[in-house]
């Protein structure tokens, strides 16, 4: 098998087309061939959450998928979200609620953030806290970040 | 406040407003500035063969297929860098008799970590760098580890440094009263535990990082890093480099949170520096999680035999404990390994008044990776073993907690003093603190809670802590000793032609709000807008000379500056527009970016700028064109600034499966004047959450022969948001003597608290059933031990 493949995929509305290393994660992709560094890596195996990516609506652990899995999708990151708006309350109510300190896990939480509200999800603080316990923050205490997203959800803002 | 206007109840005035973070918006579209984020041209990297041993003896490299691996460009061993790095030794001379071996990046003829960095390769990405790594056949002979501190102490234990004779690498004792005659009078009950503090780590969500660049032509070393005290790097750098200190620049942009993790000397960061240095190119060195597991430092891991002495009436004769906690193979450089131990023994039981006090702490080397300070050093321990004796006290007594408490707290009116063990105390607000948490948990209908729920089989605990934080250190704490790191901070506020603020400052941001309250401290004394204010810090060639942002200090020390520089620049303002408006400088004042009197704006800041600094022909000669100060500050007086809190948490333990949930948790704290609520309210719920993570889930855990064996995320267990309360924070303000602003810190109180609260709470739950946890973690299993169900 050849150790590289062709790839193309599209990120935040623009595709990129490499030659990449067959063992190369899709977060890899994202912050060195694409140059886009909001998208973090943690801890590599799935855990921290800090890379979350959407892919065809669907958030994502980019250092669990290989950037060759992910020719011909779609991926938004956190830059995509800001530019398209879509993250524009959450990062309103983030603010406010000082829900981000080193801003490390960021990227991931406004992602899985995103998909809660997006499903329909209620200002229920027990169903965010779960909904978001595959993100690591070492900052918060999480608190401010649940207090965030309901607010997000009880002001009906549009995402 | 009652009493006169003063400068903090200005119109204009940001301090004591909870103003959102400039910073956020930037770091929430994914504009981040983290080191792993940099690329430069022709910049390599780096990655390290560590040691697989824990104690191992290195016998040489055959380095030749990792030198022929694609996209190599150089392979180093401990050796190579011996004429290129002037070891360092992390001792201090006021730790007396502490001892440790000169180190080096790379180990060159002992291994004595698991870990431990012994071979590094730099290539053309990190990928190829560690396929080069594999290739590398090192010829290790595996020697026995001493792992346990206990078994290190024993007569006939290895030597983990020969030279040395011994495995202790510091002890001290505090012996005031009479403790064996005290706790020999009549009347007099002894309580006694044996506490065990497992092993934490930071765990950072940004691993450590660092790129370098090395300008040959210029000599220039830049050195890029995710830390929290850029100058004190600078003059390791250009110690151990062999560099002019101004040759060197440290530049920490945006730091993944750091928690006292990112502040020391690690190999594999200077091993790097060192490269970069030599082959003129740019090298950058991430770590990736197991590298952070393995080596980031470790903290707490003590044993504590300890007891304390009350009277019928519950107030307490005195403690009396012994300290054995182990620090790896060495003590860590600059700051060492010797201090966590050191605040325990001045820390334990600072809260509480009593007149005899006995503690001695042995620093015991062994083969596991490094020990060092991270968040409330030394505080979680003190304020579990102090606040567990008087839990066990009160329970043997039939004294309530809370009455337990008051009848020991130093009164507030009692400042200045001395804690038991001689620690300088002032401005404390212990029982106003105890007062507002209790009525602000409402303890009593707490109390009716938990025996409704015992009374159906439902074990619920409240506990109690009443705590110190030592915050704004003075030079005492470092300097003394001869660290190159600052006691003071500096600020420097210029007025731009455009009317705006630019301000720098020596503390540094890793996400604590920094640049928020330096922005709200600059535009309220001066009387500007916020928005007009522009931060700089983290940078050694743009920022006045200092320490940075650790123990607690940037808001009091840093904050403080920056007053002093605010009052400075409006000072030289207003004389420049009393020439300029031909009145007095008295009768002006500068407001929302005007220059005012009683009618009104005068002027705007921008005129007058603009008039200084391009048609300064329109001044008098003699005018100075100054619209630029710089103030430093630091404390004097007292070693150090101490806070106080009172926490309390409320658990629910299942006696059947072990696990606790924290139901609730109330933080009360007083770290003197507020300068913005919302920041200082997330920095203590942050450092709670910390805080139970040591009490319930985090621990590093190794066999026998030195192997760390949960050296992932899923299997080292940090707080998640499922299993974590919301937290109650208020505050008690009691502004310091020492500053005009006032600030005490507040960043490590959470983390200094929460664990003995949460101990305490267990422990109330299980009295019923007559089951006690002396071990942090106090996971399911030792839970379930403690009951004797398995």
């Amino acid at each position: 098998m050849s150790q590289t493949q062709d790839v193309t995929i599209t990120i935040n509305g623009e595709a990129i087309t490499r030659t990449v290393p067959v063992r190369m994660n899709l977060v890899d992709f994202i912050r060195t061939e694409a140059q886009l560094t909001g998208s973090h890596v943690g801890c590599e195996h799935g855990v921290c959450g800090a890379c979350t990516v959407e892919i065809a609506g669907a958030p994502v652990r980019g250092c669990l998928m290989l950037a060759v899995q992910a020719d011909g999708q779609e991926v938004t990151t956190i830059e995509g979200l800001a530019d398209s708006g879509r993250s524009a309350a959450l990062r309103v109510a983030f603010t406010e609620h000082n829900a981000l300190q080193c801003g490390f896990c960021t990227p991931g939480m406004l992602a899985s953030a995103l998909e809660y509200i997006d499903k329909g999800g209620t200002a229920d603080r027990t169903a965010i806290r779960q909904h978001i316990s595959g993100n690591y923050c070492r900052c918060t205490g999480y608190q401010s970040i649940v207090e965030a997203i309901c607010d997000v959800i009880e002001t009906g803002a549009k995402t | 406040m009652t009493g006169p206007l003063t400068i903090f109840d200005r119109p204009n005035s940001y301090i004591g407003r909870s103003v959102p973070r400039a910073d956020a918006a930037r770091l929430l579209e994914g504009r981040g500035a983290y080191v792993d984020d940099l690329q430069l041209p022709r910049m390599l990297h780096a990655a390290f063969l560590r040691s697989p041993y824990a104690h191992a003896r290195i016998d040489g490299f055959d380095l030749d297929a990792a030198r022929a691996a694609p996209g190599v460009v150089a392979v180093y061993v401990g050796t190579d860098l011996i004429d290129h790095v002037t070891p360092y030794v992390g001792t201090l001379t006021h730790l007396a008799g502490l001892q440790s071996p000169p180190q080096m990046p790379l180990a060159v003829d002992r291994a004595r970590w698991q870990g431990e960095p012994i071979a590094m390769v730099v290539a053309h990405s990190r990928a190829l760098a560690e396929d080069a790594v594999a290739l590398i056949e090192a010829d290790l002979e595996p020697l026995d580890p001493v792992c346990d501190v206990e078994a290190a102490l024993l007569p006939d234990a290895d030597l983990i440094h020969p030279e040395l004779g011994t495995n202790v690498a510091w002890e001290r004792t505090v012996n005031v009263g009479d403790i064996d005659t005290a706790f020999a009078q009549p009347g007099v009950t002894i309580v006694s535990r044996d506490f065990t503090f497992g092993r934490h780590t930071g765990v950072t969500l940004e691993p450590r990082a660092v790129v370098v660049e090395f300008n040959p032509s210029e000599d220039q070393l830049t050195f890029h890093y995710s830390g929290q005290a850029p100058h004190m790097m600078q003059a390791i750098l250009g110690k151990h480099l062999h560099l002019p200190e101004e040759n060197v620049r440290v530049i920490a942009r945006d730091v993944g949170g750091s928690f006292g993790i990112k502040i020391h000397t690690y190999g594999d960061e200077i091993a790097t520096a060192a490269v970069a240095k030599l082959l003129g190119r740019p090298v950058k060195f991430a770590a990736d999680r197991n590298e952070s597991f393995l080596t980031d430092i470790h903290a707490r891991d003590h044993i504590i035999k300890a007891r304390m002495g009350v009277k019928a009436d519950g107030t307490i004769v005195g403690i009396d404990f012994d300290d054995i906690t182990g620090i790896g193979p060495y003590s860590m450089y600059p700051r060492t390994s010797a201090i966590e131990a050191n605040q325990v023994l001045n820390l334990t039981g600072a809260p509480y008044v009593m007149d005899h006090y006995r503690a001695r702490a042995r620093v015991v080397f062994q083969n596991k990776n490094l020990m060092c300070q991270y968040r409330a050093v030394g505080h979680p321990i003190a304020m579990a073993v102090a606040d567990g004796l008087l839990d066990e006290a009160g329970a043997a007594l039939g004294i309530d907690p809370v009455e337990m408490r008051r009848r020991n707290l130093m009164a507030d009116d009692s400042y200045p003093r001395l804690s038991a063990s001689g620690m300088k105390l002032a401005d404390l607000s212990h029982q106003k603190s105890l007062e507002t948490l209790a009525e602000t948990m409402d303890y009593t209908a707490l109390l009716a809670d938990q025996a409704e729920a015992r009374a159906r089989g439902v074990y619920r605990g409240i506990g109690l802590v009443s705590m110190v934080e030592v915050t704004n250190p003075s030079p005492m704490f470092y300097g003394i000793g001869g660290a190159p790191i600052s006691a003071q901070d500096g600020a420097t506020v210029r007025l731009d032609a455009g009317g705006g603020l630019r301000i720098s400052s020596s503390i540094t941001e890793q996400g604590q709000g920094t640049n928020a309250i330096l922005a709200q401290i600059a535009a309220g004394i001066f009387g500007i807008p916020i928005e007009r204010v522009k931060v700089t810090t983290g940078d050694t060639d743009t920022t006045p000379y200092g320490g940075g942002t650790w123990a607690s200090r940037g808001a009091g020390i840093g904050g403080e500056a920056m007053l002093q520089g605010a009052l400075a620049l409006k000072e030289q303002v207003l004389g420049v527009a009393a020439v300029m408006l031909q009145t007095e400088a008295d009768s002006l004042d500068i407001v929302d970016g005007a220059v005012t009197d009683a009618t009104g704006i005068r002027m705007t800041l921008s005129d007058l700028a603009k008039t200084v600094y391009y048609r300064g022909n329109e001044l008098p000669s003699d005018l100075k064109p100054e619209l630029i100060a710089t103030r430093h500050y630091r404390v004097t007086d007292f070693p150090f600034v101490f806070t106080n809190g009172a926490m309390a948490a409320y658990v629910e333990v299942d006696v059947e499966t072990g696990i606790t949930q924290v139901l609730n948790f109330w933080a009360v704290e007083d770290c003197g004047r507020v300068i913005n609520p919302m920041l200082v309210d997330e920095q203590v719920r942050g450092g709670v959450v910390q805080g139970i993570g040591g009490a319930l889930y985090e621990e590093i855990l190794y066999s026998d022969d030195g192997q760390m064996q949960n050296a992932t995320m899923a299997d080292y267990l940090v707080p998640m948001a499922g299993e974590m309360p919301d937290i109650v924070v208020k505050h008690v303000e009691t502004p310091t003597r020492t500053s005009v602003l006032g600030a005490k810190g507040a960043g490590e109180a959470g983390t200094g608290g929460a664990p003995a609260a949460v101990m305490n709470a267990v422990n109330d739950a299980l009295r019923p059933l007559a089951g006690r946890l002396d071990q942090m973690p106090m996971t399911p299993e030792r839970v379930l031990k403690a009951l004797g169900v398995v």
